[in-house]
C-alpha cells in the first residue's frame, strides 16, 4: 500500500521532468502522452486508496526524515484519511480532464509567440510539464502530515501557479499578473509563516497528530509577545495563509488577473485546486479551529465579505473569464463562510462540487474562446448556441449548478452551506447569513448573464467582424489572429476539447447526490473535529431526510426563490429588454463605477504598495548606498585618510629648522605633562 | 642669601633665552650655533650649583665632560657651517631644504 | 647685604643682559663677543660658587678656543647682512610665548622649598681645600674610563673637522701607491689582433709602371 501512496505523487512529477527536460526528444506527442498517462496512474491509484479508506484503513506514517534540528523534527510523511483522499480523488480528476483539454487548446500555441522567440521554442512540452508539476505539488500540499510538508506544497503551487500565469511571458500583462499573483501570495505566506512558526514554537512539533493531541493545553496559553490566546494567534496566522492562497478579501486581488494564463490552467488552478488549497488547510486544522471562537468568527466575516463583494463584481464584466474568476472568488467565499461555521465537512462538500461545475465552466469558456478565434469579450458574441450545442450544454450545467438551483450538485452544497451558517452561533454569524443569501440573488444573476449574453440572443461576432480588420489589437489578452480562414462561422470544439467537458459535467450535475454520504453519514470520522459547542452540523443532520426530501424542501425556501428571481432578472435584462443594462447603468453611474474599479483595490495597492516600495527602493538607493556607503564610508574613508595622512606629511617636511622647532615643542611640552 | 634656586633661576632663564634665540635666528646659522652654546653654559651653571650646594663633586666632572663634548659639537658644527658655506653660499636655515617632500 | 650676595647680582645680570644682546645682535661678530662677555660672568659666578677650576677652564676651553673659532668661522665667512635680518621680529611673538611659558614653569618647579635655602644650606669649606686637587683625585680614579673616552671624543673631532673641510690641490704629483698596487694588467694592456700586411708580386708593379 505504501508504494501506491507513494505513485501517486511521483507518476505526475516523473511526466513533469520528463517533459521538462526532454522537449526536443519526445515531441509535441510524445509529452502530452507521458504526462497524463502519468496523472492518469494517479487517479486510478486514487480510486484504489481510495476504496481502501473507505474499508476502514487510515494511514499516518512518515516516508523519509530530511532533517532533524533542536528537537523539531523535519520529514516527509503522509496522512491518508477521508479528508486527504476526497482531495486526490478531486485533484487528479479535474488535472486529468484539463489534461486532456489541453491536447486541443494549446494545439496551435505557436500562434502565441512572436517569430523567434526563445522562450516560445517547445512551449506546448513546457505546459503540460507545468500542469504535472503542479499536481505533483497538490498532490503532495494534501497528503502531507506535517506542517513542512504542507509548507513546501503550498509555496510549490505557488510557483507553478506563478509560471503558468505567466506561460506567454512575451505580454506584459501576463508578467505584471505573475508577478501580483506571487507578491500578493506571498503576504499570505507570511501569515503562513508566522502561525507554523507559533505552532513549533509552542507545540514544539511540527506533525500534525502531535500538535493536535495538544490541542486542549494549546488553549490555556497565551502567546508571549502580544498576550492573545495562542490558538487565537496560531488559527488567524494560518488562515491569513488561506487569505492569501485562496484570495479572500482582501487578499483577492491577484486572481482576476490570473486570467492571463492560459484557460486550461485557470480551470485547473484557479477555480478546482490551488484556490481551494486554503480551504483544505482550514478544514485539515479543525481540531485548532475549534478551540478558538475569535478565529472562526474571523473567518466568517471575511468569508461573508467576500462572497458578496465579489460577486457584484462579477456582474459588470465583460470578459467572460472574468465573469467566471469573481464567480470563483464570491464561491470561496462561500466555502470560506462554511469552515466558519465550523461545518467543515460542508466547506469540502462545496468545495468538491465546485470543483466540477466551475471547471466545466471555464473550460467551456475556453472552447467558446477558440471558437471566436481568442476574442474574449461577450458583447462580442452572442447566439452561439446554435454552433455550439455540446459546449452551450455544458455549460448550461454548469451555470445551473453555480446558482445553486435543485436537482444539480449545486443546490446541495451552496444550501448547506447557507443552512449552516444560519445555524451558526459565532459573532458576525448574521452579517454572514445576510450575506450569503444576498450573493445567492446576485449568484443567479450573474451566471445567466454569462449564459444569455454568450449563448443567447443576436449575433453580435458578425458586426464585430465588419471593422475586424482595423485596430484588431483588443485590449485583451489571448487574442491571436489566425488569419481569416475561409469562413468566419463559430463552429463547434474539437473531441479533445469537448470530451472533458461532457466528462466533468456529469459530477457536476451528480456530485451533489452524495450528500447523505458525505455530510451526514459521518464520513470524515476522525478526519475532522467539531466541538461539543458548535451545533450547527448536528442540527443540520438532525433535520436531514435524504436527497430529495432536501429538494422538496429547498423548493419552499428562501434561497431558491432568490436563485430563481435572479435567473428571471438575468433573463429580462438580456433577452427581453437587452437595452436595459446600458439604461440603468447611466442612471447608476456611481455604483457601476465602484464595481468596475473593483472597489479601488488594484488602484490603492500600485500606488500605496508599489508605489511606497519604488520609493523606499529610491530613497535606499539615493540616501543609503550612493550617499551613506558610497560616499561617507567608502569615498569618506579614503578621503579622511588622504586628509589625515596630508596632516601627518608636514611633519617630514625635509625642512631641518622645522625639526628644531619640534623638538623644542616637545621638551615644552613634555616639561608641562611633567609638571601636571 | 644665595640659595640654590637662584642659580637655578637663572640657569632657567639663559636656557630659555637661547630657546627664543633659536626662534629668532632663523637665518643665521652661526647664532643658532651661539644659541646652542647658551643652552649648554645654563646646564653647566646648574650642575655647578648642584655640586657646590649637595656637596658633591660629581657635578664638576659632568661639567668637565660637558665642556669636552661641546667643543668637540662646536668644532665639528662650524666645520659642517663651512662646507655648507662652500656649498650654498648662504647661512640661512631655510635654505637646507634638500629633503623636502 | 653681603657681598657675595651683590656679586651674584651684578654677574647675572650682565650675563643675562649679554645673553640677550647674542641672540640679537645685528653683526654676528658682536653676537661672539658678547657671547664672550657672558662667559666671563658665568665664570665669575662659578668662582663663587667655589669651583675654580672649572671657571678657568671656561675661560680657557671655551672663550679662548671655541669662541675663536667662531670668531674664525664669521670672519671667514662672506655673508650678506641685510638679507639675514629679514623677518627677524615676525618670529617673536610666537617664540616669546614658549620662552615665557618655559620660564613660568621651570621657575615654579625650581623656586619650590625643596631647592631654597632652608633645604639646601651652603657649606663652608677648611681654607686649605684645593678643588682642582679634590677634582683630580675623583677624575683619575672614580672617572679613569670616562676620561679616556672624552679624549677618544676629542679626537674624533678633530679628525672630522679636517676630513670635512679638506680639499685637495688639484695639480698635487704625489704617488699613491695603494693604487699603484692595485693595478691590473687589463688597465694596462690590451692585445689586438690584426691581418698581416702582404706584399704584391713584382710582375703587377712593373706592370703598372709600364
Amino acid at each position: 500500500m505504501k508504494t501506491l501512496y507513494l505513485l501517486v505523487p511521483l507518476a505526475p512529477l516523473a511526466g513533469a521532468i520528463l517533459a521538462g527536460f526532454f522537449a526536443r526528444l519526445l515531441g509535441r506527442a510524445g509529452a502530452h502522452t507521458i504526462t497524463s498517462v502519468g496523472v492518469a496512474i494517479s487517479f486510478v491509484l486514487s480510486v484504489i486508496i481510495f476504496q481502501d479508506v473507505q474499508a476502514g484503513h487510515v494511514f499516518n506514517g512518515a516516508v523519509y526524515t530530511w532533517m532533524e534540528s533542536g528537537g523539531l523534527k523535519l520529514e516527509v510523511g503522509f496522512l491518508i484519511d477521508q479528508l486527504t483522499v476526497l482531495m486526490m480523488l478531486v485533484v487528479t480528476f479535474v488535472s486529468l480532464m484539463v489534461h486532456i483539454y489541453t491536447i486541443g487548446y494549446m494545439a496551435h500555441d505557436e500562434d502565441n509567440w512572436p517569430a523567434g522567440s526563445k522562450a516560445g521554442t517547445h512551449s506546448y512540452q513546457r505546459f503540460f510539464s507545468y500542469i504535472s508539476l503542479f499536481t505533483f505539488s497538490m498532490l503532495m500540499l494534501v497528503m502531507s502530515n506535517n506542517f513542512v510538508q504542507l509548507f513546501f506544497g503550498w509555496e510549490a503551487v505557488g510557483l507553478v501557479s506563478y509560471l503558468l500565469i505567466g506561460f506567454w511571458s512575451v505580454r506584459e500583462t501576463a508578467i505584471y499578473a505573475n508577478l501580483k499573483a506571487f507578491l500578493v501570495n506571498r503576504v499570505g505566506d507570511f501569515g503562513f509563516l508566522l502561525g507554523i512558526g507559533l505552532v513549533a514554537a509552542y507545540a514544539g512539533s511540527l506533525d500534525y497528530a502531535t500538535v493536535f493531541a495538544k490541542g486542549k493545553e494549546l488553549a490555556t496559553m497565551t502567546e508571549a509577545v502580544t498576550g492573545w490566546p495562542l490558538v487565537t494567534a496560531i488559527c488567524i496566522c494560518l488562515f491569513i495563509g488561506a487569505m492569501g492562497k485562496s484570495a479572500q478579501f482582501p487578499l483577492h486581488v491577484w486572481l482576476p488577473d490570473s486570467m492571463e494564463g492560459p484557460t486550461p490552467i485557470s480551470a485547473l488552478i484557479h477555480a478546482a485546486t490551488m484556490v481551494t488549497a486554503g480551504i483544505f488547510m482550514v478544514s485539515r486544522m479543525s481540531p485548532l479551529f475549534e478551540l478558538s471562537d475569535t478565529a472562526l468568527s474571523f473567518v466568517i466575516v471575511i468569508g461573508a465579505i467576500t462572497t458578496l463583494s465579489m460577486a457584484l463584481i462579477a456582474i459588470v464584466q465583460t470578459d467572460v473569464k472574468r465573469v467566471v474568476a469573481y464567480s470563483t472568488l464570491s464561491q470561496l467565499g462561500y466555502m470560506t463562510m462554511a469552515l466558519g461555521a465550523s461545518a467543515y465537512s460542508v466547506a469540502i462538500f462545496h468545495l468538491m462540487t465546485h470543483a466540477f461545475f466551475k471547471a466545466v465552466l471555464f473550460l467551456g469558456a475556453g472552447s467558446v474562446i477558440i471558437a471566436m478565434h481568442h476574442e474574449q469579450d461577450m458583447r462580442k458574441m452572442g447566439g452561439l448556441r446554435k454552433y455550439m450545442p455540446i459546449t452551450y450544454a455544458t455549460m448550461l450545467i454548469g451555470a445551473i449548478a453555480n446558482a445553486g438551483l435543485p436537482p444539480f450538485a449545486g443546490f446541495f452544497s451552496k444550501d448547506s452551506i447557507i443552512e449552516a451558517v444560519h445555524f451558526a452561533q459565532v459573532p458576525g454569524a448574521g452579517f454572514a447569513y445576510f450575506c450569503a443569501l444576498a450573493a445567492v440573488f446576485v449568484g443567479g444573476l450573474y451566471s445567466f448573464r454569462l449564459i444569455f449574453f454568450t449563448f443567447h440572443g443576436e449575433e453580435r461576432f458578425r458586426h464585430a467582424h465588419e471593422d475586424h480588420g482595423h485596430g484588431h489589437e483588443a485590449h485583451h489578452d489571448d487574442h491571436n489572429d489566425h488569419g481569416h480562414h475561409g469562413s468566419v462561422e463559430p463552429h463547434e470544439s474539437p473531441k479533445v476539447v469537448t470530451l472533458p467537458l461532457i466528462l466533468l459535467a456529469i459530477p457536476a450535475i451528480a456530485s451533489g447526490w452524495l450528500i447523505g454520504t458525505i455530510l451526514y453519514g459521518n464520513w470524515f470520522g476522525n478526519a475532522i473535529t467539531i466541538a461539543e459547542v458548535h451545533k450547527g452540523m448536528a442540527t443540520m443532520a438532525h433535520e436531514f431526510h435524504g436527497v430529495f426530501g432536501m429538494m422538496a424542501h429547498g423548493v419552499t425556501t428562501l434561497p431558491f426563490w432568490l436563485a430563481i428571481s435572479g435567473a428571471a432578472t438575468a433573463w429580462y435584462l438580456y433577452i427581453a429588454r437587452p437595452d436595459l443594462p446600458a439604461v440603468i447603468k447611466q442612471k447608476l453611474a456611481f455604483p457601476a463605477m465602484i464595481l468596475e474599479e473593483k472597489y479601488g483595490f488594484d488602484r490603492f495597492n500600485d500606488w500605496f504598495f508599489a508605489g511606497g516600495a519604488r520609493l523606499l527602493g529610491r530613497g535606499l538607493w539615493k540616501g543609503g548606498d550612493e550617499m551613506l556607503i558610497d560616499g561617507v564610508m567608502v569615498n569618506g574613508s579614503a578621503g579622511a585618510v588622504g586628509w589625515f595622512s596630508g596632516l601627518v606629511g608636514m611633519i617630514q617636511s625635509g625642512r631641518i629648522y622645522r625639526y628644531a622647532l619640534a623638538m623644542i615643542f616637545g621638551v615644552v611640552a613634555f616639561l608641562s605633562l611633567w609638571r601636571v | 642669601m644665595i640659595s640654590l634656586s637662584h642659580y637655578l633661576i637663572l640657569a632657567a632663564i639663559l636656557f630659555v633665552i637661547s630657546v627664543i634665540g633659536i626662534f629668532l635666528n632663523r637665518k643665521n646659522l652661526i647664532v643658532l650655533l651661539m644659541a646652542i652654546e647658551l643652552m649648554l653654559l645654563a646646564v653647566n651653571i646648574n650642575f655647578v650649583a648642584f655640586s657646590h650646594y649637595l656637596n658633591d663633586l660629581s657635578g664638576q666632572i659632568f661639567v668637565f665632560f660637558i665642556l669636552v663634548v661641546a667643543a668637540a659639537e662646536s668644532g665639528i658644527g662650524l666645520a659642517i657651517l663651512v662646507v655648507l658655506f662652500r656649498n650654498l653660499s648662504s647661512i640661512d636655515v631655510e635654505d637646507l631644504d634638500s629633503l623636502k617632500g | 647685604m653681603e657681598f657675595k650676595t651683590t656679586l651674584f647680582y651684578i654677574f647675572s645680570t650682565i650675563t643675562v643682559l649679554a645673553a640677550l644682546r647674542v641672540i640679537t645682535a645685528r653683526n654676528p661678530v658682536h653676537a661672539a663677543l658678547f657671547l664672550v662677555l657672558a662667559f666671563f660672568n658665568v665664570a665669575g659666578l662659578w668662582m663663587l660658587l667655589q669651583a675654580e677650576f672649572l671657571s678657568l677652564a671656561l675661560i680657557m676651553v671655551y672663550v679662548g678656543a671655541v669662541m675663536v673659532l667662531f670668531l674664525f668661522v664669521v670672519m671667514m665667512l662672506d655673508i650678506n647682512i641685510e638679507r639675514m635680518r629679514e623677518g627677524f621680529w615676525r618670529n617673536l611673538p610666537l617664540g616669546a610665548l614658549v620662552g615665557l611659558l618655559l620660564a613660568a614653569e621651570m621657575a615654579a618647579v625650581l623656586s619650590g622649598r625643596y631647592f631654597g635655602i632652608a633645604s639646601l644650606p651652603p657649606q663652608n669649606l677648611p681654607a686649605n681645600y684645593s678643588n682642582t686637587k679634590e677634582l683630580a683625585r675623583v677624575l683619575y680614579t672614580d672617572y679613569a674610563y670616562p676620561f679616556e673616552i672624552a679624549s677618544v671624543i676629542l679626537l674624533v673631532a678633530i679628525i672630522v673637522a679636517v676630513m670635512l673641510t679638506l680639499r685637495r690641490r688639484k695639480d698635487n704629483k704625489a704617488m699613491h701607491s695603494s693604487d699603484q698596487v692595485a693595478v691590473k694588467a687589463r688597465d694596462r694592456m690590451r692585445l689586438v689582433k690584426m691581418a698581416p700586411e702582404v706584399e704584391l708580386p713584382a710582375a703587377a708593379k712593373e706592370g703598372d709602371q709600364a
